[in-house]
């Protein structure tokens, strides 16, 4: 039995083969080979030396990005990780729920406030005030990322501590630490799955984002995403494309295995799940 | 401390809903500009039924979503239960590719799917790859690893000695499977497929790069929308979508506690009946 | 298991709640129709519902409307591949371009009999030598919009309103690199077709000088923009202008006194069309003077064709900015196909102007900062849990 039932997933490991290896694969083909002629070349990757600034914005705003999601996550995942079950799973849904709505007219929807003649603005000078620049500069970039994924930060984390043993916390208690010291020496190092688990969920999708810095950004803001996007629906060179896409996938790859080598925590069931 | 935190969650759960709120507020308005109510009205509901594209639209993202999850829960469960059979190596190989999803930016990973399609196409020397069946290939990918990271938790929670059990008691492996396996999973299935038709109904990125002429998502729509003047009737379709998974979820929470309250019942029984 | 069945149920029943798509009977044909956005009147404000009419006529016959917004993204579209179109309608550069890369099907002129009322001057254009390939849908110019309630009347006049720092923030600049190469060129007073690298070079540093007063690069967005007072300047097609001011009054046009690229955008067939035919049915329905006219008047767009100025309002068939005088006229300019090799070098300087960054050393003392306390910290655990071995070690010793 035990012997005969690897087979069942067979058919899902053909299938990753087929749509996840095999792609990657393609992508790395398109990297490595010329636009015009089709022959091997270097040359779309050595691109990445015009780009890497916009690599670096790239990686810094979704970081401060990712922080802001964890300093604000941590605290709501907590709460609703000690309220009673019924509140819990209420709480849970109404993080949820924004999700199920499509990103791109919640986005917009920040657009509509934050515009110069947008609702914020709008009531300002209403009331007879000056408008405020709130729209497409760096710090609106990383409020639509924080807005669009902080959920993804707050699920993981709110599983985790919830998971959390409260006969650990009573010991610690017992044994004379004060909150403080139970948060520090039990809560904190506990929940660190969940951490690593949201901070990658948030940064990820963030880093990669085209969307967001397209309509909350500026001309000077633009990302990585933006690129490698208008390279496959603008400019017709999917070479670029594929080798920029090869690097961000490398540099993501490299990020999150610092950030497991300092957690070592082996994340293989503390990934999303409600 | 407490309340701080309270006062803290609460202004959080207000920053999450602003923008819902905007958009609300958006479908009732009389002018076409978001950003000033000039009136209230029920028109943009009127003209949302009678648009048959857009609803057309959200067909084919039901259609999709419904068809990728479900595929993709059978699949992600039967791979779940195999990788939970797994040990050493190769357990640790099928996990590594299974994180490859979910660790690989949605970009690439939809860059990758319309740059593989395209090689397909060159070497079938057809020019109709892109369409519905790219798109729910898609899907199911990007769905698959949500169900196993749901299921493998509840698979390894479960007592291995129910299994066999059952099978102490006669039933066949198949029958030992359906009546004990499955039921002791089935809330990682049921929460892994719910989180993959959330997670196809919204996908934006990868249905962009692998959409062809013919069958067309709603996000891949509203994004070429929202380079043109928006027109209000797609705030009020998504009030109303907004609206139903709001029902929705309250049915199935409600459904939950029940369920937990009439368990909790059996499981009293049957410590009396033990005693 | 029961929670089970009732979720599936509630799956069935919201696939049964869904408007179920009409699946005509029969040997109903679908032609893909890819056209730019807001480019065929939809009905709004009672202006006639082009594809409702047409399927209406022909009842065999049902369109699938998809849209673009600008040529390079069309050209990527087909490019890619793995997507069917039946109709396309680039502009004139971009059909020369087609039609040089074989991109095109020749079309059948005795299924499109309307392309009679075609005016003399559109037929045998220089980007489609003989009409074989492309029958012209509008034409027109492109020119500067701005917001009288903001922009002074004295600093209009010429593109250099574009690079006006008093307005700094508040202009917008197309998103494709043809249109802005052009304007560049025209501020410079180089030629818009020029495949020299140097004089390519110097519009885009003119473009990329621009960078810090624009408020974004747009296509279709220039509507709402506009529209609202989000952006007070935008270069763009003077039909869309006509659609913008009917919503905004403040708004007014102008050509530039340096010159302005005049276009045609030609409907055409792309090669791999499993339904020529009918789209050749499609194309002649859209020539047909009355829905031409009508759908013209609509869109703003000026008409290639005399007979169907007849079925428009008389003030849009003689609207001063849809049909300029022969003077302005006169200043108009056509583009023409750049070889591959310039499309490319083109294309390379626009990405350039794009991601041209002014605040790099920011991040990179923040990257260098992060590397450095990596590596501090990296090396401070090493070193802990040396010592914490040490330690051990020594007391086991001790312990002997």
């Amino acid at each position: 039995m035990k012997n005969k039932s690897k087979w069942l997933s067979g058919p899902y490991v053909l299938w990753m083969v087929l749509f996840t290896l095999i792609p990657l694969g393609v992508v790395l083909y398109y990297a490595l080979t010329d636009s015009v002629t089709g022959e091997f070349t270097l040359s779309n990757l050595a691109n990445f030396a015009n780009y890497w600034p916009i690599f670096l914005r790239s990686i810094w705003l979704s970081i401060f990005a990712t922080l802001i999601c964890l300093l604000i996550g941590y605290p709501v995942a907590y709460y609703i990780a000690h309220c009673k079950p019924a509140l819990q799973r209420l709480l849970q849904m109404l993080i949820m729920l924004p999700m199920c709505i499509s990103f791109l007219l919640r986005t917009l929807a920040w657009v509509a406030l934050l515009e110069d003649t947008g609702i914020i603005n709008n009531f300002l000078t209403s009331i007879g005030l000056s408008a405020l620049p709130l729209i497409r500069n760096n710090g609106a970039v990383i409020l639509g990322m924080v807005y669009n994924y902080l959920p993804y930060m707050i699920l993981p984390l709110y599983t985790v501590i919830m998971k959390i043993d409260h006969r650990l916390v009573e010991a610690a208690q017992d044994l004379g630490c004060n909150s403080r010291q139970v948060f520090a020496k039990v809560t904190l190092p506990l929940s660190v799955p969940g951490i690593v688990s949201g901070i990658t969920m948030v940064f990820v999708p963030a880093v990669s984002t085209f969307y967001i810095s397209q309509k909350l950004g500026s001309p000077g803001t633009i990302l990585i995403g933006d690129v490698i996007e208008s390279q496959f629906k603008a400019a017709y060179n999917p070479n670029l494309g594929a080798a920029l896409s090869l690097v961000l996938m490398v540099l993501i790859f490299v990020c999150v295995g610092i950030m497991n080598h300092f957690t070592d925590s082996d994340d293989e069931e503390s990934m999303v799940t409600l | 401390m407490r309340k701080v935190n309270r006062v803290f969650t609460a202004l959080v759960f207000i920053f999450l809903y602003i923008p819902m709120i905007v958009l609300a507020v958006a479908s009732f308005n009389k002018g076409t500009d978001i950003a000033v109510f000039s009136g209230f009205t029920f028109d943009q509901y009127k003209e949302l039924f009678r648009d048959k594209h857009l609803l057309s639209l959200l067909g084919n993202s039901v259609i999709i979503a419904v068809l990728s999850s479900l595929v993709a829960t059978v699949m992600g469960t039967a791979a779940a239960l195999g990788i939970h059979s797994m040990r050493g190596r190769l357990r640790s190989a099928v996990m590594t590719m299974t994180n490859i999803p979910m660790t690989n930016p949605e970009i690439v990973t939809g860059v990758s799917m319309a740059l593989l399609f395209a090689f397909v196409g060159i070497l079938l020397r057809t020019n109709a790859v892109l369409g519905f069946w790219t798109l729910l290939i898609a899907h199911i990918t990007f769905n698959l690893p949500y169900v196993i990271l749901n299921v493998m938790p509840k698979l390894s929670q479960m007592d291995p000695d129910l299994t066999e059990a059952a099978l102490d008691l006669g039933c066949t492996p198949v029958q030992a499977f359906f009546k004990v396996v499955l039921h002791e999973i089935m809330p990682g299935i049921l929460s892994g497929a719910l989180m993959a038709f959330t997670m196809s109904l919204d996908d934006f990125v990868i249905s962009y790069f692998v959409t062809g002429s013919g069958f067309v998502t709603l996000p891949v729509e509203i994004y070429s929308y929202t380079k043109k003047p928006i027109q209000p009737k797609v705030y009020a379709m998504f009030t109303l979508i907004f609206i139903t998974i709001l029902l929705l979820m309250v049915v199935m929470n409600l459904m939950q506690a029940r369920d937990k309250t009439k368990r909790k019942k059996a499981h009293g029984l049957q410590k009396e009946v033990g005693r | 298991m029961k929670r089970f069945l009732s979720i599936a149920l509630l799956f069935v029943l919201l696939t049964a709640l869904l408007p179920v798509q009409a699946q005509a009977a029969g040997d109903t044909v679908t032609i893909n129709v890819y056209n730019w956005g807001q480019y065929l009147s939809d009905g709004t404000d009672d202006y006639i519902n082009v594809i409702e009419e047409f399927e209406a006529a022909y009842p065999n016959i049902k369109v699938n409307y998809m849209t673009y917004d600008s040529n390079e993204s069309m050209y990527t579209k087909l490019k890619t591949g793995g997507s069917l179109f039946d109709i396309i309608i680039p502009s004139d550069y971009m059909v020369e371009k087609l039609i040089a890369e074989d991109m095109l099907e020749p079309l059948d002129m005795t299924n499109i009999p309307n392309f009679a009322y075609i005016d003399e001057s559109f037929r045998d254009p220089s980007y489609d030598p003989g009409s074989v390939y492309s029958v012209p849908y509008t034409w027109g110019g492109v020119g500067v919009i701005y917001n009288t309630k903001y922009v002074d009347e004295a600093d209009t006049g010429g593109w250099e309103l574009l690079w006006n720092e008093k307005y700094a923030g508040k202009i917008l600049m197309f998103d494709n690199p043809r249109d802005a190469f052009a304007i560049a060129q025209l501020e410079l007073g180089y030629d818009i077709n020029t495949e020299d690298s140097t004089l390519l070079t110097l519009s885009a540093n003119l473009l990329r000088e621009q960078k810090p007063l624009v408020q974004m690069y747009v296509m279709d967005q220039v509507f709402d923009k506009m529209q609202r007072g989000e952006a007070w300047i935008a270069p763009y097609y003077a039909g869309d202008y006509l659609l913008m001011v009917e919503e905004n009054p403040d708004l007014a046009f102008y050509y530039p006194e340096e010159g302005f690229n005049l276009f045609v955008d030609a409907v055409c067939i792309p090669k791999g069309s499993e339904h020529k035919a009918e789209a050749e049915t499609f194309i002649n329905f859209l020539l047909d003077p009355e829905v031409c006219g009508q759908n013209l008047e609509y869109l703003g767009y000026s008409s290639p064709s005399s007979a169907a100025k007849e079925f428009m309002d008389p003030e849009v068939a003689s609207d001063p900015i849809a049909y300029p005088d022969t003077e302005t006229l006169a200043r108009g300019l056509s583009f023409s196909s750049l070889s591959l090799e310039g499309t490319q070098e083109m294309n390379s300087l626009w990405l350039t102007v794009k991601t041209a960054d002014t605040t790099t050393t920011v991040y990179l003392i923040l990257t260098i900062a992060a590397v450095v306390l990596v590596v501090f910290l990296w090396g401070f655990v090493k070193f802990r849990k040396r010592r914490k071995k040490a330690r051990r070690c020594r007391k086991w010793k001790q312990a002997q």
